[in-house]
C-alpha cells in the first residue's frame, strides 16, 4: 500500500479523453481529423501515446447528450465503454477506464460490462460512475422523471454498492472442471447477492465469473457536497476540481476524513485533481492557441461537470513544475488532465509532462505492474462472499474489504 | 432453360457459451471465458473465410432444482464488450451478438449497436431475441414486468425504435466545416418521438450513422409468430432445423412469408445452427460423433436431463439403469429448470416415446438420452460433409449454417482448414471477403436513412 507521506511517493497521472479535445472549438483545429472521432483508429492511437508515457489510466468521456446542438461544436458519440474494449487488445499496461451511467442503465448490466473490460483487459479495468441529470436524458429513457442531485447520488451509492457485490458473487476459483462428478463449477463458490434496496433488488449471481482484478476500480466525481459523500464513502479515485493547491488540499482532507469515518483503511482513496491543459513552448504562445480556439467557440461552464478545476495555459515543463508542487504539498495524489486538442495534447504530455516528472523523481519511468488495483496500492480483494461462506479467505479481511 | 447459377453459402460460428453441445471435460477444450478462446474461435472462424462470428446472451444463471445448475458450461461475460475486443483483432469477419428485447431500453441498444459497427468498420449485427420471464427480471430493476403474451410486441416495438435511432442521422449528417464551423449541416439530424404501449421515449440520437446504415438484424424465432416477425424484419433467421427435411419445409415456410412485407427471398437468409465431426473415413467420422456424444452426456447430465422432463428428483436412479417406471409430474416439469429456452412437448408423451425406444433397443437412462438428444448434423470425411452442405445449401434446406464447436476454441480448425477449400474449390463459397462489411458478406442492401 503506498503511504502518502515515504519516500518514493509517485504521481498518479491520467487523461480525460473527450472526442477532439476538451475545448468545443478543438474539431476546428487544422491538427484535428473530425471524421475520425467516429472511427477507432484514432482513440487507439491516443491512448498507445498514453502507453508510451507510462500513464496511469485513460478515462473516456460519455454521457447520453448529443452534444451540444448550438453551432460549432461537436455533436455525436461513441459509447465509451466498447470504445475502450476496443482498444483493450492492442495496449498492455495503461488502465482503461470509461465512464458509465448509473442513472438510467441497469445495474445488473453495467457490472457485467465492466467484468468483461476487465476479462479483455487482463486486469486494466475501471469505471467512472456517472449520473443523468437532466430532463431530456431522462425522456430518451422515458423509464423516470429527472431526480434531485441527493436522489442521484443515493441511487448511484446503490449502484456502485451492487455492482461490487456482483463482481464478488463468484468466487475466483468457482469453475473446477470435476469430470468424475460431472461439475462444471462448484456452485457453493458461486453466490446470490440478494440485494434489497430503495431504488431496486437484484438477486444475481452475476454471469460474469469474477473479474481478474476481483474488484475493478470505482472513479467518481467529487464536486459536490452530496457526489463529495458519495465519493469518501464508495470511490478508490475521487476527482476533483480545484483551481488551486490549498483548495485541492482541502478537498483532500475532506474526502480522506469521509473515507475513514466510513471505516475504510487509510489510502484506500486515491484524490486526483482535474486540471484543463492547453500548452505551447511557452505562456505566451500557449495563451495565444487558447485565444484562437476561444474566439471560435467559447467554452460554457454550465456545460461542464468539472467546471472550476485548474486551468492551465503554459509550456509542459511549467505545468510538471506546479503538479509536482501539488504532490509534494499532499494537496493530491496526482491529476487528470483535459487537453484541450486531441491528438496533440497527449503528445505534449507524453514528451513534455512526462520526461519533466521523471526527471523530479516523482513520476514513473516503466510500468512494473499491470493490474490497475496494484497501481494505486490496492491488494487483490477477499470476496466477502467466500469469507462469509468460510470457503475461502479469513472473515477478518472480508470485513475489512466489504464497506 | 439454363441452370440457376448454384448458391453462395454462408457460415458462421457459435462461440457456445453457457449450452450442452460444449465438451468441457475433453482435455483439449480450453478456457469459456478466458478472451484468448475467443480470439482463437473468431481468428479461426475468418481464416474460413466465414461471415461472422456470434455470441449469445443469459442474463442468469440457470437453476435446476432450485439450486444453480452446475453440469454444463456456466458463465459468460458481456457479448457486446467482447465482439468489440474482437473488432481490435480480425479484419473483415461479422461480429453478432443475441440482446434480449425485454431488459434492454431502445436508446441504449441502438447507441451500443451503432458504436460496434463504427468501431469495428461495419461489421455488427443483432439477435433479437425475447426474455419474457419473472425468473430472469429478479436480476433488473421492474422485475418480471412483460406478460408473456406481450414479448413479441416489445420485440417488434423495440425493433422499429432502434431503427427510427439508426435512421435519424443522415449519412452526410457530419459535415465538419472547420472553417464554417457547421459540424452537423441543417436538417442532417432529425429528433425522435415514440409514444407506444412498450416505450415513450423521445429526444435526439447521439450517434452518427454507422457503416452500415443499420447494423445486420437477425433472429431466432420458431413459432408462427417468431417467423413473421423474421419476416418482416430480419436479415438472418437462425433455425434448429438443420436436417434435410425440416430445414426444406422451414425454408420454405419462411421465404413464403416475405413477399406480403414487399421483401425478396434473398433479402433474409436462413442459416441453421449445426455441428460437424470429421473424419479420416465414415466410420471413423461415426466412431469419433459416438465418442463426443457419450462425451456431451455425462451420467449426472442424462439424470438432470431426464429430470426435465420427468419434473421430479430422480437422483436415486442409475444412469446405466433402466427407465424410471414411474410417471412425469406435468406441473413439476415447468418449474423444474428455469432460466433456459426449452421446447419440451408433453411430457407425458415424451416419456412414453422415451421409454419405446428405450426398451425397443435396450438403452439405459444414460444411452437413452444421447440417443434422443445428442445430435450431429454433418458427420464424415472432409469430402462429404462439403458435400452434405453444398447439396443442402442448392436442394433449398438452408443458405448457410453456424457451427457450433463442441471443443472450444479449436474446435472448428480443421473444419476450416479441411472442408472450407473444398467449397472453395467447387465455386459456391468465397475466396476471399469481397467487401469490408457484414451486409457485403451476406449479400444484403445497405438500408437508406429516413433523414
Amino acid at each position: 500500500m503506498s503511504d502518502r507521506r515515504a519516500p518514493g511517493r509517485q504521481l498518479h497521472l491520467g487523461v480525460l479523453l473527450s472526442g477532439a479535445g476538451h475545448h468545443p472549438a478543438a474539431w476546428r483545429h487544422p491538427s484535428v481529423r473530425a471524421q475520425g472521432l467516429f472511427e477507432a483508429e484514432g482513440l487507439v492511437a491516443q491512448v498507445q501515446t498514453a502507453e508510451r508515457g507510462t500513464l496511469d489510466l485513460v478515462i473516456t468521456d460519455d454521457r447520453f447528450s448529443r452534444g451540444d446542438e448550438r453551432r460549432g461544436r461537436v455533436q455525436g458519440r461513441l459509447d465509451a465503454l466498447l470504445a475502450l474494449a476496443r482498444v483493450a487488445p492492442v495496449t498492455t499496461a495503461v488502465g482503461l477506464v470509461p465512464t458509465v451511467d448509473v442513472t438510467h442503465t441497469e445495474p445488473f448490466h453495467v457490472s457485467k460490462n465492466v467484468a468483461t473490460l476487465d476479462l479483455v483487459s487482463s486486469g486494466r479495468a475501471g469505471w467512472r460512475a456517472s449520473l443523468s441529470r437532466t430532463e431530456a436524458e431522462a425522456r430518451l429513457f422515458g423509464r423516470k422523471p429527472v431526480a434531485t442531485l441527493a436522489e442521484l447520488t443515493d441511487e448511484a451509492d446503490e449502484v456502485v454498492d451492487v455492482v461490487g457485490r456482483l463482481w464478488d458473487s463468484w468466487e475466483d476459483d468457482a469453475v473446477i472442471r470435476d469430470q468424475p462428478t460431472g461439475r462444471y463449477l462448484d456452485r457453493d463458490k458461486v453466490h446470490y447477492v440478494d440485494f434489497e434496496g430503495r431504488f431496486f433488488n437484484v438477486r444475481g449471481p452475476l454471469i460474469t465469473p469474477r473479474p481478474p482484478q476481483g474488484q475493478p476500480l470505482v472513479v467518481i466525481d467529487a464536486v459536490s457536497p452530496p457526489t463529495v459523500q458519495l465519493a469518501g464513502r464508495r470511490a478508490d479515485i475521487a476527482l476533483i476540481a480545484a483551481a488551486d493547491v490549498d483548495s485541492a488540499g482541502q478537498l483532500s482532507e475532506e474526502l480522506r476524513a469521509l473515507a475513514a469515518a466510513a471505516g475504510r483503511p487509510a489510502d484506500a482513496l486515491t484524490v486526483l485533481a482535474v486540471a484543463d491543459v492547453v500548452f505551447g513552448p511557452d505562456s505566451a504562445k500557449a495563451a495565444a492557441e487558447r485565444r484562437v480556439l476561444d474566439s471560435l467557440v467559447m467554452p460554457d461552464p454550465a456545460d461542464d461537470r468539472l467546471a472550476g478545476s485548474l486551468d492551465y495555459v503554459g509550456s509542459p515543463i511549467g505545468f510538471a513544475g506546479l503538479a509536482a508542487d501539488w504532490f509534494r504539498a499532499e494537496a493530491v495524489d496526482g491529476f487528470v488532465l483535459r487537453p484541450a486538442l486531441l491528438p496533440r495534447g497527449l503528445d505534449q504530455i507524453v514528451d513534455g509532462v512526462v520526461p519533466s516528472l521523471r526527471a523530479s523523481g516523482v513520476f514513473r519511468s516503466a510500468y512494473t505492474e499491470r493490474a490497475l488495483r496494484h497501481r494505486f496500492g490496492l491488494e487483490h480483494p477477499p470476496n466477502r462472499y467466500a469469507a462469509a461462506a468460510g470457503t475461502g479467505a479469513g472473515a477478518a479481511e472480508a470485513a475489512e474489504a466489504a464497506r | 432453360m439454363s441452370e440457376r447459377p448454384r448458391k453462395q453459402i454462408h457460415l458462421a460460428a457459435h462461440f457456445p457459451g453457457v449450452n450442452s453441445t460444449t465438451v468441457w471435460s475433453d482435455p483439449e477444450s480450453g478456457s469459456q471465458t478466458d478472451f484468448a478462446s475467443f480470439v482463437h474461435l473468431a481468428r479461426a472462424a475468418e481464416r474460413g473465410k466465414f461471415d461472422f462470428f456470434f455470441l449469445a446472451e443469459g442474463l442468469r444463471l440457470r437453476e435446476h432444482r432450485g439450486r444453480i445448475f452446475d453440469l454444463d458450461v456456466v458463465g459468460r461475460p458481456d457479448s457486446l464488450t467482447v465482439l468489440a475486443a474482437l473488432a481490435a483483432v480480425t479484419d473483415r469477419i461479422g461480429l453478432a451478438a443475441t440482446l434480449n428485447t425485454t431488459f434492454n431500453e431502445p436508446y441504449e441498444l441502438a447507441r451500443q449497436l451503432a458504436s460496434l459497427d463504427h468501431l469495428s468498420a461495419g461489421r455488427a449485427a443483432w439477435n433479437a431475441v425475447t426474455s419474457p420471464d419473472a425468473f430472469t427480471g429478479a436480476n433488473f430493476r421492474r422485475g418480471g414486468f412483460l406478460p408473456p403474451g406481450e414479448r413479441y410486441r416489445r420485440a417488434e416495438e423495440m425493433i422499429l425504435v432502434v431503427r427510427q435511432l439508426w435512421d435519424s442521422w443522415a449519412d452526410d449528417a457530419v459535415v465538419a466545416d472547420r472553417h464554417s464551423g457547421e459540424f452537423v449541416r441543417d436538417g442532417g439530424v432529425v429528433p425522435f418521438a415514440h409514444w407506444g404501449d412498450q416505450f415513450s421515449v423521445s429526444g435526439t440520437f447521439d450517434v452518427p450513422r454507422s457503416p452500415q446504415g443499420q447494423p445486420v438484424q437477425i433472429q431466432a424465432g420458431d413459432s408462427d409468430e417468431g417467423r413473421e416477425l423474421a419476416a418482416a424484419y430480419a436479415d438472418v433467421i437462425f433455425s434448429r432445423h438443420a436436417g434435410w427435411g425440416s430445414g426444406r419445409r422451414f425454408y420454405s415456410d419462411v421465404k413464403g412469408r416475405l413477399a406480403r412485407y414487399g421483401r425478396k427471398p434473398d433479402e433474409l437468409k436462413i442459416i441453421p445452427a449445426a455441428t460437424v465431426v470429421l473424419g479420416t473415413s465414415a466410420a471413423d467420422a461415426e466412431e469419433r460423433a459416438r465418442h463426443i456424444h457419450r462425451q456431451q452426456v455425462s451420467p449426472q447430465g442424462a439424470i438432470a436431463f431426464l429430470e426435465q422432463v420427468w419434473g421430479r428428483d430422480l437422483s436415486s436412479y442409475d444412469p446405466d439403469g433402466p427407465l424410471p417406471d414411474i410417471d412425469p409430474d406435468v406441473d413439476g416439469t415447468l418449474s423444474i429448470t428455469r432460466g433456459r429456452v426449452r421446447h419440451e412437448k408433453d411430457p407425458l408423451a415424451v416419456a412414453a416415446s422415451w421409454r419405446e425406444l428405450a426398451s425397443e433397443k435396450g438403452l439405459s437412462i444414460r444411452e437413452l438420452v444421447i440417443e434422443a438428444t445428442a445430435r450431429t448434423a454433418f458427420v464424415g470425411t472432409a469430402s462429404e460433409v462439403a458435400t452434405l452442405i453444398d447439396d443442402h445449401v442448392q436442394a433449398d434446406a438452408a443458405d448457410g449454417y453456424i457451427l457450433v464447436p463442441h471443443l472450444t476454441p479449436h474446435g472448428l480448425d480443421d473444419f476450416v482448414d479441411q472442408v472450407v477449400p473444398l467449397l472453395q474449390e467447387r465455386g459456391v463459397y468465397r475466396p476471399d471477403y469481397s467487401g469490408p462489411t457484414l451486409r457485403d458478406h451476406l449479400d444484403l442492401p445497405r438500408p437508406a436513412s429516413g433523414a
